[in-house]
This record gives structure tokens, sequence and C-alpha cells, in this order.
């Protein structure tokens, strides 16, 4: 081969080049360093971690409908705890840092939810 | 091509079956997409006040001056974080105003100078036929079961159709942020405020049924606001219905309201 050297050189330099975003996603930080802290006295979510992570916008969604809607004010999770269905009052209570835990999340994820326009953030460290 | 007509129909056919079973899937999948989230259930609070239809009855007739009004609207305006703004952009849930503008339908020249003169309290009628209801695009505002007709603020876009739809003035559009009306931290930290660019009225203090509590402007007026189910003619209202002469606002309009006044 012509320029073997040079040739394989470059072909190498480009696969790692052109694979970098993979290598710096598989290697670098994934989103559970977001170092949000979550709430001290209570240790568990209405539901499991997993769910609440991927899904609480959706939940938040739904509880809006069913309180708002259906007058369905009362939320039975899986494990038979029944919670008011209230952003302010019942998630906000334990989840009452927002810089710490709403925020930090959001901002990584580049997601501006204006949940605050209205719904009052908690004052922080009570 | 030497088809013949027979494979061609065949051909037809089932490529019409498979395209009819491909979209009969597709549909269930979109189904499935609008099915609950959460694990859990929903249900109604144990607490919670429920009516077929609730309905108000003002006793004016106990209310001597606008100032026997104060203390119900401080405390709807307090409940709800209602801001006061002055000029013609106020927010208004509870309102005064006076005889030939509340009843215009019952006006005449010589109505006695007490009727006319005196102040009447204005809310959210709750119309059984709720024009904003049907003139809302996004159906942010919408009629419960019981008869409420209540807001979903996220829905709302400020179009203010309903308030043009209206009959009786009782929506209010947030020409400006609320909260610099408001005292910091707000009156009621347990409730939400509302944004700039959405429309607002009275619940009916729907989020206070919920809890068992009666709407905050009948607990203010210690008895000579009703509150009860209208369908029910044990209720309150329907007793104080039965018993004296009520009027409603403009009920050539066919909106049915929900609140009644004793004049």
């Amino acid at each position: 081969m012509y320029n073997a050297k040079a040739v394989i050189t470059g072909i190498v330099i480009f696969v790692v080049l052109f694979s970098s975003p993979f290598w710096v996603g598989y290697l670098g930080q994934n989103y559970t360093k977001t170092d949000i802290v979550l709430p001290k006295d209570e240790k568990n979510c209405i539901e499991d971690v997993e769910f609440m992570r991927a899904q609480h916008m959706r939940l938040l969604n739904e509880w809006r409908d069913e309180a708002l809607r259906k007058e369905n004010r009362v939320y039975v999770s899986k494990d038979g705890k029944k919670w008011a269905i209230s952003l302010q009052n019942t998630c906000l209570k334990c989840h009452n840092n927002y810089k710490e835990f709403c925020e930090k999340c959001h901002v990584a994820n580049s997601v501006y939810p204006y949940c605050w326009t209205c719904h009052i953030i908690p004052t922080e460290g009570k | 091509m030497n088809t013949s007509r027979r494979s061609f129909l065949k051909v037809v056919g089932l490529s019409a079956f498979a395209l009819s079973s491909g979209m009969a899937s597709l549909a269930g999948t979109a189904g499935a997409a609008g099915a609950q989230i959460a694990p859990g259930r929903y249900e109604r609070g144990a607490k919670a006040l429920t009516a077929k239809r609730w309905a108000m009855v003002i006793d004016t007739r106990q209310f001597h001056s606008p100032e026997d009004y104060e203390a119900l609207i401080e405390a709807c305006h307090k409940v709800h974080n209602v801001p006061h703004i002055p000029g013609n952009q106020n927010i208004k849930w509870f309102w005064l105003d006076k005889y030939d503008r509340v009843f215009p339908d019952d006006m005449n020249a010589h109505i006695n100078t007490k009727t006319r003169q005196a102040e009447y309290p204005l809310l959210c009628n709750h119309c059984s036929n709720p024009p904003c209801v049907r003139v809302c695009p996004t159906q942010a505002t919408y009629k419960m079961e019981d008869g409420i007709v209540a807001m979903d603020y996220h829905r709302c876009i400020g179009c203010r159709f309903c308030m043009a739809g209206c009959p009786y003035g009782a929506r209010s559009f947030n020409f400006v942020d609320p909260r610099k009306y408001l005292s910091d931290p707000v009156p009621n930290p347990a409730f939400p405020t509302r944004m700039i660019g959405v429309v607002e009225k009275c619940t009916f203090c729907a989020e206070r049924l919920a809890e068992g509590k009666m709407p905050a402007c009948v607990e203010a007026s210690g008895g000579k606001v009703l509150f009860g189910d209208l369908e029910d003619p044990n209720s309150t209202v329907r007793q104080a219905l039965a018993a004296n002469y009520s009027i409603r606002r403009k009920p050539n309009l066919g909106t049915q309201p929900g609140v009644y006044y004793l004049i």
C-alpha cells in the first residue's frame, strides 16, 4: 500500500474522533451524578425511585387531571399508602429544597418547566 | 405482464387485509399510550363533601352595608391569593356592585331607594349551562359533575373568549404578574397563585370542599350565606329557597346560575 503508515494512522484518528461522542457519553458523567440532595427525613417517595425519576412529570400531569377534572384528590400508591394530590402540599413537603433538588436535575437536563410561576417554591432549609 | 384477473384480486385482497390489521395494531398502541401512568389508583378524599349540584344562597337582607361583606371578600381573597390591583385590571373573585348592574332585568325607575342603593355581592354563578365552557377552545374551563365550573390554569392560553362569553363579568384576566401585588410570602402558601396571561375566577372553593370544609365566604359569613346541594330537598339551600323569595342574575339568558339572592 502506498503511504500505508500515514493512511492507517489517519483512519484510526478519524474513527476515534468520529466515535468520540459515544466514548464521552460512555466514560463521562451519567445522570445519577447531578449531585441532587434527596430529602433527609423521608426515605421513600410515593413510588419507587426509578419510576419517579423517569415518570414524575407524567405522574404530575395525571395528578392534575385527576384532581382538577375528576375530583379524585387522593392517590393510593402501589404499597397502599394514601397521598393528597398536591404538588405544593405533598411533593414539596419532603422535596423542600428547590435549589438542590428540582433545579439541579432540571438544569443538568436542560429542561425549564414553569411550575413556579403559579406554584410556590418552599422557603429553603425548613 | 401477464397477470390474470384472479391473481390480481388475490393480491389486492391480501394487501387490504394486511393494511387493516396493521392499522388496528397501531390504534391499539395509541390506546395504550392514553392509559394511566401511575401504578397506584385514584380516589376521593374520605372527608370530601359531595353533591349532585352545588349552589349558594346569599341572604342580602342580613347585610346592611357594603362593609358587612368585607369579611367575606377578605376571607376569599386571602385563601386564594387573589391580588388587589388598582385600576381596571383588578382580579375579581368576590366583589360588590349596585342593583342596576347586578340585576338589570329587574331594574325599574321607581324601585325603592334602599334596594337601589344597596351593594350586592358578586361571584362566579357556576351556571348549569355555562357559556364560558362552550367557548373555551382548550377545555381549560369545564363543568364538573357536581355543578362547579372549574378552571385548569395549566391549559389556559389567555384567549379571553370565556370573558367575552360570561354574561356576569365573573372572569378576570391577569394582565400583569399577580405576585407583584401579593405579599411575600403569599397570604396562603398552601394554594398556588396564578401567572400572567391566564384567566381566573371563583372556584366555589372546590379545593376546600375536597377537604370537608365549606367555601371561605360561607364560613366567614356566619350563616348569612348558605351553601349546599340543590338536588337534595332537605339541604339548607333548598329550605331557604322554599321559604323565601329569591332571584338570580339575568335569568332570561338561560344559563341557570347556581347563585341565588334573597332580596
